[in-house]
């Protein structure tokens, strides 16, 4: 594999995703346009989670969380739209109507904002003490945090909150199907994932990323600044995995907590990285593409029970079995074939 | 004041247990010292205090006339100090040039700022390597590596940081009398380059030949200090340490 | 509220503070019980089984099982269980050993190892058993002891009882048995235990079992306590690993001291406040102690 400029790459992965899109368009597959969203929205998570789990070696737990305080930050401030009327005077009211409903792209950015920000809190408060306290903390806090999400009723609390989907966007003239267009974004959210993963791969802190997995104490006394490096990956993989939850509302159309904090999300966001491969940016695309389309698929014949306890089975196995993943039984392949 | 290490009545606990009761030491720059004491004495809880990686209670660090406590191991680095792990800790999942690699790009690239080219950076790794007897080795990974091999990878690492002092913690324990002869012609090398040297070992020939001044640690305190043949002649010495 | 006397607030105020102490202790005396076999695994193994909930889930249900189909005690189950759990937890330990701790991952894929675990126990229950919340049928559950103003009921003592006299037992045999001195010198000083040719390994196999055989008495106390369905052991966990943080990874009366306190502060959220806040105390304290007191309360 020759290295390929992040632009090439980027063109590469749209083009990718444009041709499904245009597939799905053409045949009016609008389940295909479903499927392909919760697909990609796994990527977008699993390489949010290697950033921090893979290159560093920290353990979250708490994907979940994340991803849930992203769609919750999206219902807030779609609630506080329909409120500006009975908080603020006319004026004032006037002025943020120009502003709300905040388009999806806004949304997404706050959603990254807000977990990015309890991502650093986090990595603050856990990151100086031994490394599995802060895996136990995430672990802690998804809990917590949906205890607070239950208990606040602005965004519904636990009955939830309903989203008004629009069928259709009018953008410059133009009229798109909403569900294209949540397709569209959160490919974009993939490919930009994916190219921050890649760019970090193969830049200075990639190779600090890989000193604190490797040995933090060597790290620093070669000069690696550990905690920073360590605060800017929590950040980092936080913030992605509130972007790939900003726009969830809008696809699932009524969000409870329960669906928000579900396990599956905990789970696959460890399971695909662990079962495609850690060192690289491939082995979470390709574990969230293989167990992202086979749950598609499973929960359509099977229970959605079933699907996730094979889900569990896979990852216990495959770290036991394979603990560089798909990926690295691959190069060890070719590394036998080569010798 | 010269020094260039200006260890000033520094103390560490843990818990009830005194590791450190007061050490003042000083070092002149281009100096080889000798750090000498028994399992126990203190003398890695020493290095790590002037390294960064335990925080000394009280007393103070000075380096090249800057204070140092409270400063994170790193930014330590960052200033010139460079150690070696008495248990060679090399990045695993890294070749041995990218080891070389990580000083280069977080201390060196820090100090001077973004002055090299992908290729210098090489030809740097390159260097060093060729330096420690490595260079044919330098696309293997650390787990390839024989004991005195990994001991050579680990003073090359410290060394590429550019360090104006360099601690090797107990470089040669468990090799053989060539390989031991193996690491001090390496470290005589480097002193002769300019570099201020402590050696902390337990093997009183290298420590003999290599050494111009001695110190010696028993039970967190320094007991002596000076000329190594009138150190190890020195009565307090040889009871508590030598005669043991 | 505000026509009420002054007198009958303070009174009324002053009953449900007392009450809701009484109730916390109890709940934290069972809290302990549920902590020690982490303060075993963690605290002195350094094993971050985050699975354990997981396993006092599963003696919730074996006992739910026993109890509904053959009407055995839930307690006298949970002890018939403890060898099962035992080699259950040897199993185990020696998989982790053989594939995480020899060759030195258990950083990262360890975790996840325990994390799946946990995920496989809680979706088995919940296709075995389905989500609705269960519970179990004993002579204790239901009627109160009343002393004075204080409540104190059964549902809720037995348990305690029972937790402290499993935490008593655990306690003698970690201070009184050479097994037990050698699962505390294990986490200390490994290399000292092999030149007594002892072989580490195995007391570690030993002490992880204990640790999981816990969770079977654990788990049938808290069928007992409340009804079970298969999620609640993830509020365990921050619960767990809150108290034995702050109670010093592997002080068994650290452990306890901590538990007691996580009850009551619980106990009194649960009634100023409401029920539904109460798992967020327990993380809330996680996080007040690795900011503050990562050593622990009695901190070394």
């Amino acid at each position: 594999m020759k290295a390929m400029s992040t632009a090439k790459f980027s063109l590469t992965a749209v083009a990718t995703g444009a041709l499904v899109m245009a597939f799905a368009h053409w045949f009016h597959v609008d389940y295909l346009f479903f499927a392909s969203y919760t697909i990609l929205q796994f990527i977008v998570l699993a390489t949010a989670w290697n950033i921090l789990g893979g290159y560093c070696g920290y353990v979250n737990f708490g994907s979940a969380a994340f991803f849930a305080l992203g769609a919750y930050s999206s219902v807030a401030l779609i609630k506080f739209d329909a409120e500006i009327d009975a908080w603020f005077p006319e004026g004032a009211a006037n002025v943020l109507h120009h502003i709300f409903p905040l388009p999806i792209p806004v949304l997404i950015l706050f959603g990254a904002l807000v977990s990015g920000v309890v991502g650093f809190g986090m990595g603050y408060l856990t990151l100086r003490l031994r490394g599995s306290f802060f895996a136990i903390a995430t672990l802690a806090m998804a809990v917590v945090l949906q205890t607070l999400i239950v208990n606040w009723d602005f965004v519904g609390g636990s009955r939830g909150a309903y989203i008004i989907r629009p069928d259709n966007l009018e953008f410059a003239g133009i009229e798109i199907n909403y569900i294209e267009y949540l397709f569209a974004l959160m490919l974009l959210l993939a490919v930009i994932a994916l190219a921050t993963a890649r760019v970090i791969e193969r830049s200075q802190l990639g190779f600090g990323f890989a000193t604190i997995r490797d040995d933090e104490l060597a790290a620093e006394a070669c000069g690696v600044p550990t905690l920073r490096l360590k605060l800017i990956a929590t950040t980092l993989s936080g913030a992605f995995m509130g972007m790939a939850g900003a726009p969830f509302p809008y696809y699932i159309g009524y969000l409870q907590p329960a669906s928000a904090f579900g396990l599956e999300y905990a789970v696959n966001s460890i399971a695909m990285p662990m079962i495609g491969g850690t060192t690289s940016w491939v082995g979470p695309l390709v574990g969230a593409i293989l167990l992202g389309s086979a749950q598609q698929y499973a929960t359509v014949t099977i229970s959605s029970a079933v699907n996730l306890l094979i889900v569990g089975l896979m990852l216990v196995a495959f770290v036991i079995i394979a603990p560089n993943g798909l990926i690295g039984l691959v190069q060890e392949r070719l590394r036998r074939k080569q010798s | 004041m010269t020094a260039l290490l200006h260890v000033d009545n520094i103390s560490k606990r843990f818990g009830g247990f005194v590791a450190l009761d007061g050490i003042d030491l000083e070092v002149e720059p281009g100096e080889r010292l000798g750090l000498i004491g028994p399992n126990g004495s203190g003398k890695s809880t020493l290095v790590n205090c002037i390294c960064g990686t335990l925080q000394n209670e009280s007393g103070s660090v000075r380096f090249d006339g800057n204070v140092m406590d409270g400063l994170a191991a790193h930014e330590r680095t960052h200033r010139g100090v460079a150690r070696s792990f008495q248990l060679p800790r090399p990045f695993h999942s890294m070749t041995l040039a990218d080891n070389l690699r990580i000083p280069l790009l977080y201390t060196v690239h820090a100090r001077v700022g973004p002055l090299r080219s992908a290729g210098d950076l090489d030809a740097r790794c390159h260097d060093l390597l060729e330096m420690v007897g490595l260079a044919k080795k330098a696309k293997r990974m650390p787990r390839d590596l024989t004991q005195v091999e990994m001991r050579k990878l680990e003073l090359a690492r410290a060394m590429a940081a550019e360090p104006k002092l360099l601690i090797a913690d107990e470089s040669m324990a468990g090799l053989s009398h060539s390989e031991i002869d193996d690491i001090l012609t390496l470290l005589v090398r480097l002193s002769e380059r300019g570099i201020t040297i402590i050696l902390i070992e337990h093997i009183m020939s290298a420590v003999m030949s290599f050494s111009q001044r001695l110190a010696v640690l028993v039970s967190g305190k320094k007991i002596a200090d000076g000329k190594p043949e009138d150190v190890v002649r020195d009565p307090e010495v040889v009871r508590a340490y030598l005669g043991q | 509220m505000a026509a009420m006397p002054v007198q009958a607030r303070m009174d009324i105020s002053f009953d449900l503070l007392f009450n809701a102490i009484v109730a916390g202790l109890l709940l934290g005396g069972f809290y302990a019980a549920v902590t020690a076999g982490v303060s075993i695994s963690f605290g002195m193994l350094d094993i971050v089984n985050i699975a354990h909930p997981g396993f006092i889930i599963l003696g919730s249900y074996i006992a739910y099982f026993v109890n509904i189909n053959f009407g055995v005690d839930p307690i006298v189950v949970s002890i018939i269980m403890l060898p099962i759990f035992f080699a259950l937890g040897a199993f185990v330990y020696q998989v982790y050993y053989l594939s995480f701790e020899r060759r030195g991952q258990e950083s990262l894929r360890g975790l996840a190892f325990f994390f799946g675990l946990l995920f496989v126990t809680e979706v088995t229950l919940i296709l075995v058993f389905g989500v609705d919340y269960r519970y179990v049928e004993a002579s204790y559950i239901g009627p109160s002891l009343h002393f004075g103003i204080v409540d104190l009921p059964l549902r809720m003592l037995v348990p305690c009882l029972a937790a402290l006299g499993l935490f008593a037992a655990i306690e003698l045999f970690i201070t009184r048995t050479f097994t037990g001195r050698a699962i505390m010198a294990v986490s200390q000083d490994q290399l000292a235990l092999q030149l007594m040719a002892v072989d580490p390994i195995r007391i570690k196999r030993i002490a992880f079992g204990i640790s999981i055989a816990t969770a079977a008495v654990a788990g049938a106390l808290l069928i007992i306590i409340q009804p079970v369905e298969p999620s609640v052991g993830r509020e365990y966990i921050g619960r767990v690993f809150a108290i034995c943080v702050l109670g010093g990874l592997g002080s068994m009366p650290g452990t306890l001291i901590a538990a007691l306190l996580l009850g009551v502060v619980e106990s009194l959220t649960a009634t100023f406040y409401g029920p539904s806040w109460a798992p967020a105390v327990a993380f809330g304290f996680l996080l007040l102690t690795l900011a503050f007191r990562p050593a622990g309360l009695l901190g070394r």
